[in-house]
């Protein structure tokens, strides 16, 4: 198993590579210019120096190059000397200085980041301030959805083709089908134009400080919430019932019964642990899809988190904010595929890998 | 010492009485699939869509880009029933919106173009995967390198790189097709290059277990080639797996397409789909909250029947689900 999990560590790193080239290259191939915006009235040569001061004047392999570098060897850098500085958890160790920012005193070599073309100022810290944002409404939805699918699917199994599961099915049926960007507006319409109930903006400024304000906080989180939830609940419900229905049929059911268990310690208990077996690593494998989904809610709800901040990136034509965004994306599906291979590994005993 | 022969051993060569007509797989899988009500009327609306999409605008002739300032924010007819001094009219039995285009007939038009984009880029897609897939279950030589660079396309973010590159080559492809014919050309070519791994992975499964089946050795004894093996052997029996990830692939293209026309990276502004009829409407639905239901709907409705069409062909199609 450990064998299995260094493995597939070692082979993610060319995957990683080969992704990072591919948009990479996609991003290069593209004809938008980042001097569109810049007035007519500045002459070509000027325009040209500007390029070259994005670091746009060298060669494709060089610009590749020097991403990488800045992603994978500065980055970290500014990251440890956080760790030690400021944060919480780490502050007590001695502060490092690993990082040399750029800038008119600085004598000798320096370190240059990941420069956001919009804003001028590191893609990551932009990045690191979006992020609580997304995590929260997207992580509270796949909790959410997860919670509410795991009984249903539980219950929708156990009595096949009752009323309650044909219900559960044409509801299921129906979270595949209606897509975030109708029911986003669907509840938009129904609950704050119709009834007023919830904000339709998401005010990311709000500070959870007492009971009233936190109310608040939950009141504007559940729209989104439930848009999301509503395409996991759907998801994770039919292989829940599924896996169940294949578990109920099983000898070691007949047996347990017939031991004298009692109904729900069969069903709780030894069926659904080893239904859950597939269910955990859909769940593992959902994470990255959601994140990509939570794009279409954000704009939406006008949640300023990620997904937003790519879609704005996209339309101002900032590349490198682009590039980085795209990439964390596939970090986090080949890292959550890793997750889901390691852990079907590990609850299932009869799956071994080496 | 052999058993003795039978007694009547003609008897043994005769062709037992046939009870009933022989009945074909076809035959089989339609009479499995009329028990599926939702597949049934899934199926129904959507070859009702794809007829009112085709010919909707010979009956219903209203220009969909026709500005008409002065009818503009009809509501809808039924609106009259609860509020008598609603601006309706049975010029616009569905209203018209901010700039006084007719909604039925830019339904009719959008829904032709998200359909068109949808088949089109489910056919692509379905191309691709069962080229990608033959070559991997068929060659052996091909399998690994086609199969890791299935997986790796799977780890892509789809959404992200499909925005990065509608959003990057929208221009040339406009210059090159056209606004409507550049967009249609990339969103299908988006679609069809990221979706096709499903597809693929199903078609190189089947075709791993069909090709060491007796047939196609048999085939091989008589001498058919491999293109001829591939074509007329193992093609048509990974068609009904192909029929089930068809319909998958046709919802999936359908709600993509919508969701790039409602981000602002779709079609141009003049050109109507579901998904942009949508995404213009979001801004008024405190007023006119018909404009968002309305396109809404469609696409809903349109997947929701693709989906439960292909969960009755799945049952169809499943030789060990068939008969019961």
């Amino acid at each position: 198993m450990l064998t299995f999990s260094i493995r597939r560590l070692v082979l993610s790193v060319p995957t990683l590579l080969f992704i990072a080239l591919v948009i990479f290259l996609l991003l290069q191939l593209a004809p938008g210019d980042p001097m569109a915006q810049v007035p007519l009235t500045v002459p070509p040569e000027v325009k040209q120096k500007m390029r070259e001061a994005l670091g746009l004047g060298q060669p494709i392999h060089v610009q590749f190059w020097k991403w990488l570098v800045q992603m994978f060897w500065i980055e970290p850098q500014v990251f440890i000397d956080w760790l030690t500085n400021k944060s919480a958890l780490f502050g007590w160790l001695p502060d490092t200085d690993l990082y040399t920012a750029c800038g008119g005193a600085v004598e000798g070599p320096c370190d240059l980041r990941v420069i956001s073309w919009q804003t001028r100022s590191p893609v990551m810290d932009i990045v690191v301030q979006r992020l609580p944002q997304t995590l929260w409404v997207v992580g509270m939805a796949y909790v959410v959805g997860i919670l509410i699918a795991i009984p249903i699917g539980i219950y929708s199994a156990y009595r096949q083709y009752s009323v309650f599961d044909q219900a559960g099915t044409f509801i299921t049926m129906i979270g595949f089908s209606i897509p975030p960007f109708f029911t986003g507006p669907l509840l938009i319409v129904i609950f704050s134009v119709q009834l007023g109930w919830f904000p339709f903006i998401y005010d990311t400024t709000h500070v959870v400080e007492d009971w009233d304000s936190f109310v608040f906080q939950l009141r504007q989180m559940l729209m989104p919430v439930m848009v999301l939830a509503l395409q996991t609940t759907a998801q994770i419900s039919r292989f829940m019932r599924a896996s169940m229905l294949d578990n109920l049929n099983q000898d070691y059911v007949r047996t347990a019964r017939a031991k004298g268990l009692s109904e729900a310690v069969v069903v709780m208990i030894h069926v659904l642990r080893n239904s859950m077996i597939p269910v955990v690593t859909v769940i593992a494998l959902g994470v990255p899809a959601i994140f990509g989904g939570a794009i279409i809610t954000e704009v939406v709800f006008s949640v300023n988190g990620i997904g937003q901040l790519l879609i704005t990136a996209l339309f101002a034509n900032d590349l490198p904010m682009v590039m980085t965004i795209t990439f964390m994306f596939a970090v986090l599906i080949v890292f959550f595929n890793l997750i889901a291979d390691i852990l079907y590994g590990l609850l299932d005993p009869r799956i071994r890998y080496d | 010492m052999t058993d003795p022969m039978p007694q009547t051993p003609l008897n043994a060569l005769q062709e037992p009485e046939i009870t009933q007509p022989a009945r074909s797989q076809w035959r089989d899988v339609w009479d499995q699939f009329k028990h599926h009500k939702g597949a049934l009327m899934g199926g129904g609306f959507l070859i009702f869509i794809t007829l009112a999409v085709l010919f909707g605008d010979l009956i219903w002739q209203i220009d969909p880009k026709k500005l008409d300032i002065r009818n503009k924010d009809v509501r809808p007819i039924y609106t009259a029933i609860w509020e008598s001094d609603a601006k309706v009219s049975w010029a616009n039995p569905l209203g018209t919106d901010n700039l006084g285009r007719d909604q039925l007939a830019q339904v009719l038009a959008g829904g032709r173009a998200s359909m068109a984009v949808g088949w089109a880029a489910m056919i692509l897609t379905m191309l691709i995967g069962t080229t990608i897939g033959v070559l991997a279950g068929f060659f052996r030589r091909l399998d690994g390198p086609l199969m890791r660079f299935t997986d790796l396309v799977l780890s892509l973010p789809i959404l992200p790189l499909l925005l990065v590159a509608v959003t990057l080559f929208r221009q040339p492809l406009r210059a090159n097709f056209g606004p409507e014919m550049g967009m249609f050309i990339l969103i299908v070519g988006v679609i069809g290059v990221t979706s096709w791994m499903q597809a693929a992975r199903i078609v190189r499964g089947d075709i791993l277990a069909l090709k060491e089946r007796e047939f196609v050795l048999a085939a091989r004894a008589a001498g058919t080639t491999s293109r001829g093996i591939i074509f007329r052997h193992l093609l048509p029996n990974v068609l009904s797996p192909l029929m089930v990830s068809a319909t998958l692939g046709l919802a999936t293209a359908i709600i993509t397409e919508s969701a790039l026309s409602f981000l602002g990276v779709g079609f141009p502004s003049d050109f109507p789909t579901w998904g942009k009829m949508l995404a213009d409407a979001v801004p008024r639905m405190q007023e006119y909250p018909e404009r968002v239901m309305l396109p809404g709907m469609m696409i809903s409705l349109t997947v929701l029947s693709v989906n439960y069409l292909g969960d009755g062909l799945r049952d169809a199609l499943d030789p060990r689900i068939r008969g019961r």
